[in-house]
């Protein structure tokens, strides 16, 4: 009969101290702290939904903070987290094609998802200002 | 006990039973699934917002309320919904190796979106039907 063998300590696999940062795994990291970020920025959604739903005393709550500066931060932080992930998101869409994994590929679509979530951070609250700015 | 047990045990039939739970295809294709669909929604989304801006609460309602805006808004909500509690889910599996909390915490995970989804889908049918 073969002895049984007694079990053998396997290395384990390398964390990410070991490894020097990349942009590619930034993103990957981001893309998850993106998201729940995401995921508890909807109570902000909920909270206005509800004011709004609820009369005109609940929503002056709301547009009091919305319109403070603590509230423009957290707007303009979760409006750069949204579309950040969503854009990190059409990159995973990509790769589920099994396209976009060359090395210049990947490095060419990590600098296009940042660049482009900031760039549309800043388009949109520009907008937002330029409406707001005017007769309303 | 346990241990002499373990000895007469290969490490094969050790790990048999523990593995997949057979519903990791499935988790991966709704997570694309809603992904897709969160895209026009949140574009959709953002344009509403822009919209309703600095708009004083009769003129937010009034859009709120309209047919077309509400039924964005409530397709939005769903997927998005969906989408963050099967995405907080893997975040849990993976970080969270203590059974009571990992089961607390899907557990949570399961009652806090359920409740955003309600809370907001709740909402919009208010501002829609004005009761």
């Amino acid at each position: 009969m073969a002895a049984i063998k007694a079990p053998v300590q396997r290395p384990l696999s390398p964390h990410l101290q070991i490894y020097r940062p990349m942009l590619t795994m930034m993103m990957s990291i981001v893309h998850r702290i993106t998201g729940i970020a995401n995921y508890y920025g909807t109570l902000l959604l909920a909270w206005w939904l509800i004011a709004a739903a609820s009369g005109p005393t609940a929503y002056s709550k709301v547009e009091w903070f919305m319109g403070s500066i603590i509230g423009h931060i957290v707007l303009f932080g979760y409006t750069w987290s949204v579309l950040h992930h969503m854009l990190g998101g059409m990159r995973h869409l990509v790769w589920d094609t099994g396209r976009g994994f060359g090395p210049a590929e990947r490095e060419w679509l990590a600098v296009a998802t940042l660049v482009g979530s900031i760039g549309l951070t800043i388009v949109l609250w520009v907008v937002g200002y330029l409406l707001i700015g005017g007769a309303r | 006990m346990a241990e002499n047990e373990n000895r007469f045990l290969t490490p094969l039939s050790k790990v048999r039973g523990l593995g997949s739970a057979r519903t990791g295809t499935k988790h991966f294709w709704h997570q694309r699934l809603t992904a897709v669909a969160n895209i026009p929604l949140t574009i959709a989304f953002v344009i509403i917002l822009i919209a309703v801006m600095g708009r004083n609460h009769a003129a937010v309602v009034q859009i709120l309320g309209s047919p077309l805006v509400a039924i964005v808004m409530l397709l939005f909500i769903g997927s998005v919904t969906y989408h963050m509690r099967i995405g907080m889910q893997v975040v849990v599996e993976d970080y969270v190796h203590n059974e009571l909390a990992k089961f607390l915490l899907l557990m949570g995970n399961t009652f806090f979106t359920i409740a955003v989804a309600l809370t907001c889908g709740y909402a919009i049918l208010k501002l829609s039907f004005g009761v």
